[in-house]
């Protein structure tokens, strides 16, 4: 399968607004797609137009080939996982206990949590680097680390596409670059990867392939270098770039310096 | 120990609590007779000790352990919805609007026709109420919202039920019915819990189904949505079970209020925090609670003039007070 969601001119209104128009855009497997633009152009509601939490008017959106109108509830749970922005756990739950939440779809009504389940948890745990703490509240977390039980619920999940909504909002740079590892560790995995990011840095550096919103449009998409190149940068963004090149790849990075007027 | 002997010895312990009371609330009365004679009285139904088990005891011990299991499941999965310990029947207002369709009832005359009317009326008046709550929680209240929507709600509700009292045409409808607010569970009878019992079941059933979802909440509406939670659903299910159980349960025994508040936020810690562990043990920590109350109202005032529902909110209140100034504290 080369194509794990596709989005085929896709508009959405949000709050009376429209937010998406005409977006055409696909997640492949063993990607992580970077979707940046400034505030309210449409990141968010791309993400849940992918996920059925918002109706799309016109065009068509496909998950592993079947329509998304098309998918049951419960199987769709399955298939994408998504980490919303600025998620947080409303009661101080024990951090595995919160991960095994992630377990929910696979989980008939009354059913009680299986060997399997008690594995695949302890396992999202290790990859999301988090088991040190699992045995403890949330709310004796640090804002780090309960980033880090909100991934492995996520990853508890098993899904084959991860949606991930600004999931690097307030972390520091060290779990940033960490975040960012364990993006690319879940793509190595084989799983299609859309995250929403603000720091172009970032998300030049570690993304695939950018998708570039504005307006509710598609500004670009592509490989870094060219989604996010200097006239891109000015006409979505109003800013200049200064380009780092990148020690491993040798990439221009782009670094935001100025406002253009 | 594991999670699993835990959460049962929560349970276990809750409902020992529960028949511990239920038990001194049967065997304690003005008549003091003998345990063995009222359990004879109770099996057998026969003489005096048979009249005074089965038609005063039994139905009053019968409720509170009803009353009180409808208030803490009720409060515990409000609280689940959303995302709130200060969400409760009480707090929200729905208690009030159970009320007011019981005085509609009771002093228009409906009750009279077929006492299936008293409940009939206070389910539909705390539907009413819980009718906007879902409105709330659909729109995603916050705490403050959430509050001062259960005080305008509350406060209506008694605006009304005084406007119907007005109309009423006992004219010591209004001290009666301002008694009778107050909750007590003095001489019901059967019929009160015949109705009472299945209704307050059936809506704390229909509060169990919901436990995934509440869990699933923990996380958010959206992120519920995305573990394939129909998170409307949940919504429709607690709103309507919370109204069964609590209008069943004020129809029989009046506002017994702060119950609902107070139980599910003891027993959280217990429970691991999780919403759906919360909901049963609630329910047998409502039923323990009103059961004691019931005893202490009755060995600090023998004559009963002092009403349970008064005990609870002089407990409760308080309580309520310090739960907002913690709240406030941590955020």
């Amino acid at each position: 399968m080369s194509v794990a969601i596709v989005f085929e001119n896709v508009g959405a209104r949000y709050g009376g607004r429209r937010a998406l128009s005409d977006v055409s855009v696909s997640f492949a497997p063993g990607k992580v797609t970077g979707i940046v633009g400034p505030n309210g152009a449409g990141k968010t509601t791309l993400l849940r137009v992918g996920l059925g939490l918002l109706p799309h008017e016109g065009g068509a959106v496909r998950v592993q080939d079947r329509a998304l109108k098309d998918w049951s509830r419960e199987a769709l749970a399955r298939t994408i996982a998504y980490l919303p922005q600025g998620g947080d756990a409303h009661w101080p739950l024990v951090a595995r206990d919160l991960v095994m939440l992630g377990r929910l779809p696979y989980r008939g009504a009354f059913a009680s949590v299986s060997a399997a389940d008690e594995r695949i948890v302890d396992d999202a745990l290790a990859r999301a680097d988090a088991s040190a703490f699992a045995r403890r509240r949330m709310d004796e977390l640090s804002a780090g680390e309960r980033a880090r039980v909100l991934f492995a619920r996520a990853l508890a999940t098993q899904a084959q596409i991860l949606f991930a909504d600004e999931p690097a909002a307030w972390l520091d740079p060290a779990h940033q670059l960490k975040l960012m590892a364990l993006l690319r560790e879940e793509a190595a995995r084989g799983t299609a990867i859309a995250v929403t990011l603000h720091d172009l840095s970032l998300a030049a550096r570690h993304c695939d392939e950018i998708l570039v919103l504005h307006e509710g449009r598609v500004a670009a998409q592509g490989v870094p270098d060219h989604a996010l190149s200097d006239e891109i940068l000015a006409r979505v963004f109003a800013i200049t770039a200064v380009r780092v090149p990148s020690p491993d790849t040798g990439n221009a990075v782009p670094v935001p310096w100025r406002l253009t007027r | 120990m594991t999670r699993m002997s835990r959460d049962g010895g929560i349970v276990l312990l809750l409902v020992l609590l529960a028949f511990g009371f239920a038990a001194l609330s049967f065997f304690i009365g003005p008549s003091n007779l003998h345990a063995g004679h009222l359990i004879d009285g109770l099996i057998h139904g026969r003489g005096l000790d048979g009249v005074i088990a089965r038609e005063i005891r039994l139905p009053r011990t019968g409720l509170a352990l009803v009353v009180g299991a409808a208030l803490g499941a009720s409060g515990a999965a409000l609280q689940g919805l959303f995302r709130n310990p200060l969400a409760s029947p009480d707090v929200t207002g729905v208690t009030s609007c159970a009320g007011l369709g019981a005085v509609i009832a009771l002093y228009l005359g409906f009750a009279a026709v077929s006492p299936a009317l008293l409940p009939a009326f206070a389910i539909a008046g705390a539907l009413a109420s819980a009718g906007i709550l879902f409105i709330l929680s659909r729109a995603g209240a916050g705490t403050l919202a959430l509050v001062l929507a259960g005080v305008a709600i509350s406060s209506l509700a008694v605006a009304l039920t005084a406007l119907v009292l007005t109309f009423a045409k006992n004219p010591y409808a209004m001290s009666e019915m301002v008694l009778w607010m107050m909750g007590s569970l003095k001489d019901r009878t059967l019929t009160d819990l015949a109705y009472a019992a299945p209704l307050t079941l059936l809506g704390i059933a229909l509060l169990l189904t919901t436990m995934r979802g509440l869990d699933a909440l923990t996380l958010g509406e959206e992120a519920a949505q995305s573990l394939g939670i129909d998170v409307a659903s949940v919504r429709s299910r607690v709103v309507i079970g919370v109204a069964l159980a609590t209008g069943a349960a004020t129809a029989a025994a009046g506002a017994i209020s702060f119950v609902g508040l107070v139980v599910p936020h003891l027993l959280r810690p217990f429970t691991g925090y999780r919403p759906s562990q919360l909901i049963l043990p609630s329910a047998l920590g409502g039923a323990a609670l009103v059961a004691a109350s019931d005893v202490l109202v009755r060995s600090i005032d023998p004559g009963e003039q002092l009403r349970l529902g008064v005990v609870t909110a002089l407990i409760g209140a308080p309580f309520f007070l310090w739960l907002i100034l913690r709240l406030r504290r941590e955020s």
